[in-house]
């Protein structure tokens, strides 16, 4: 039974940090690149605004940098609740 | 050494090299046929993965789409790479962990259910064979200009040649064929990007130079390229002109289609471990950045280079470009050329020996256009899709850059059609008639069957290819969408909920339908031309188009897969248990033949 609690507690723990990852995920493109570019237009970049660099090249950036943060996290969280891969 | 005989060459060398590995790596049973015995480091499968899934759509067509559009069309940049955030959140590690060899069996075994493995492969078939006909859209453009011929031409050779190629190897040959297809496309497109961004800008980095200052002007890129296409009345480069719901459901669809896309999941079936997974889809993201970083450089940069030429003499003031210019300057071979495919025209329609392209649709440019003498816009046909295959010729780049991009094209192509023709085939063979019709079918005659189902998956897609429903990569947003509608949703109800067998088979059927039927009410009945009842232009759901459309049949079946579920009970302790375990990386290492 205690193998299950820390299964269960190992899930719980994934699942937090996906929906933090989804959230960043979502204000990069979604909100920065398209339904908050407005707010942004008074910063420019490069002969437009941030926006425009968040939709064409930021959110690409980010989003590597979130897979890449996951990969590293999850393989620290697996280790923690022993349920890695020997 | 004349241009065709160049471009020959590269394509040539480029096709022996892929066949050549091909044959090294041919495979043996059915498991090195389907996910290359588990072996590929994830570096390596990554840059497959991004071979796999550049298509024509991202090499060819997707940066004319930008270029002609601007920012509105930035959602095919985000859209194209913000799926593999969920693919690596959502998806990969615990498909690998489950350990089968295609996504269908997946759904069969989780939804404890042969009806809900048919229903997946069906579903996948259709996602598949709609994203084959955007790619041959492209190999006919790419076929038709590096051998000098028409369109129609073009793409029944490419079929021809994709068919040939995908039935040599299976998995394994592609594995490694598409990671020298990589090494190829991405040169390709990067070669006369930095050569047009050291031209334009003179910052070698193309992403980089799209931000920073036009040599010419001293102004920055983006400003001189909104100032240039405003004053021909065409709408600001920079500006947000389309429909934000449109735009936000647009991006999403392509997102969640691409984490439901067959040929792209199997993908993670192939690396050793559950942690590899993950990173996997990392590297893959890296790969596929590198183009996707410059790809929107280029487009910004070929629709400045596109205005200059046709008004060589300092903007809409100076005067347009004389047809004695096309005839004679070797600047303006590229028109020939392009012209005899087709997908490139112009008509001098006021005499005046001049070819002035503008918007004739805006009213501001009517009363300009009826001052000087213009009765339209008499640059009558341009293709989007030929844009980066012309690019190196407008630039007036060397002819070697320009055979280099006539290969990196076809590629990007092949690659994905072979990929997506093993999906189909696997998906028919081994889920289909292994997995329901003839359980006892022989190994040979799987494989057989198998070949048989690349070879009608091909000529469907050719036919359809012909009168294709829209631009390489727009159809292709549109294969994106049934994934979307059907694969995803169930794979996300399988790893994370614990609905029913009779709710995931309901929610995959409604999700499909809706879409396809809007899809269908769009773009023609099986994508017949002219059957349609509404347009893209004035679609039935207010601004939703049809390509747009993936996101709310993902929800139709999130919805319908909730309720009948909820009214027809709980699922078996076994297949929870099958869940549970799914969820935890430990123990994967057992790879599970069946």
């Amino acid at each position: 039974m205690s193998d299950n609690s820390s299964n269960n507690e190992y899930w719980s723990a994934n699942m937090r940090i996906i929906k933090i990852c989804l959230v960043i995920w979502a204000l990069v493109s979604f909100g920065f690149g398209i339904l908050l570019r407005p707010l942004l237009s008074g910063i420019s970049v490069g002969g437009s605004d941030l926006g425009f660099w968040f939709a064409q090249q930021g959110s690409i950036l980010v989003f590597l940098a979130l897979i890449f943060f996951y990969a590293w996290w999850m393989n620290r969280l697996d280790q923690k609740y022993g349920v890695d891969e020997e | 050494m004349d241009q065709f005989t160049i471009n020959l060459l590269f394509v040539g060398a480029s096709f022996a090299l892929y066949i050549g590995i091909a044959i090294w790596a041919r495979a043996g049973s059915t498991s090195e046929f389907y996910a290359a015995g588990r072996g590929v480091h994830p570096v390596t499968n990554g840059m497959a993965t991004a071979a796999d899934w550049m298509s024509a759509a991202s090499f060819i067509s997707m940066a004319g789409l930008i270029a002609f559009t601007g920012y509105d069309n930035s959602t095919y940049l985000m859209g194209w790479t913000g799926g593999y955030v969920l693919l690596a959140l959502l998806l990969a590690p615990y498909l690998r962990k489950f350990g089968k060899y295609t996504v269908s069996e997946f759904i069969g075994d989780r939804f404890y259910s042969q009806t809900a493995r048919i229903v997946a492969v069906v579903c996948l078939i259709v996602a598949s064979v709609t994203y084959v006909i955007g790619q041959m859209t492209g190999v006919g453009v790419a076929f038709g200009r590096f051998l000098e011929v028409s369109n129609t031409a073009g793409l029944l050779i490419g079929a021809a040649v994709v068919f040939a190629y995908a039935v040599f190897g299976g998995m394994k040959g592609v594995t490694y064929t598409q990671v020298a297809q990589y090494v190829v496309l991405i040169t390709a497109y990067t070669i006369p990007a930095v050569f047009i961004s050291l031209q334009l800008t003179g910052n070698p980095i193309p992403g980089l130079g799209l931000f920073g200052n036009d040599l010419a002007s001293g102004e920055p890129l983006l400003a001189k390229i909104d100032q240039i296409v405003t004053e021909l009345g065409f709408a600001s480069y920079t500006g947000h002109h389309a429909n934000t719901l449109n735009m936000v459901l647009f991006t999403l669809s392509l997102m969640i289609g691409t984490a439901g896309l067959p040929h792209v999941i199997m993908r993670f079936f192939t690396v050793p471990k559950v942690s590899d997974a993950r990173w996997s889809a990392g590297w893959t993201l890296v790969f596929i950045a590198l183009l996707y970083v410059t790809a929107p450089a280029v487009g910004a940069m070929a629709r400045l280079n596109i205005t200059d030429m046709m008004w060589p003499n300092g903007g809409i003031t100076g005067g347009a470009v004389t047809l004695q210019q096309i005839e004679d300057d070797p600047k303006y071979d590229w028109m020939d050329t392009w012209q005899k495919t087709g997908l490139l025209g112009w008509e001098d329609k006021n005499g005046d020996g001049r070819i002035q392209y503008y918007n004739d649709a805006n009213s501001d440019m009517q009363a300009v256009a009826e001052q000087n003498g213009w009765v339209g816009n008499e640059l009558t046909n341009f293709n989007q899709d030929i844009l980066v295959l012309a690019n190196p010729e407008i630039a007036n780049l060397p002819s070697w850059v320009i055979g280099l991009i006539a290969a990196g094209g076809l590629a990007a192509a092949l690659s994905t059609a072979a990929g997506l023709l093993l999906a189909i085939s696997s998906a028919v063979s081994h889920d289909l008639i292994k997995g329901a019709i003839a359980p006892g079918i022989s190994e040979k005659g799987e494989l057989l069957s198998a070949r048989i189902a690349m070879a009608a998956a091909i000529v469907v897609a050719t036919y359809l290819g012909l009168n294709p429903p829209g631009f390489a990569a727009q159809t292709v947003a549109l294969a994106f969408g049934l994934a979307a509608a059907s694969i995803f949703p169930a794979l996300m109800m399988g790893i994370f909920t614990k609905v029913n067998s009779r709710g995931a088979v309901a929610g995959m059927i409604a999700g499909m339908s809706v879409t396809l039927i809007y899809i269908f009410l769009h773009k023609g009945w099986f994508f017949i031309p002219d059957t349609n009842t509404f347009s893209d232009n004035d679609p039935l759901l207010g601004p939703i188009k049809s390509t747009s459309f993936g996101v709310i049949g993902a929800l139709v079946n999130f919805a319908v897969a909730y309720f009948v579920s909820k009214a027809s009970g709980p699922i078996p302790a076994d297949i929870e248990r099958l869940v549970e375990s799914v969820r935890i990386p430990r123990g994967a290492g057992v790879a599970q033949d069946h």
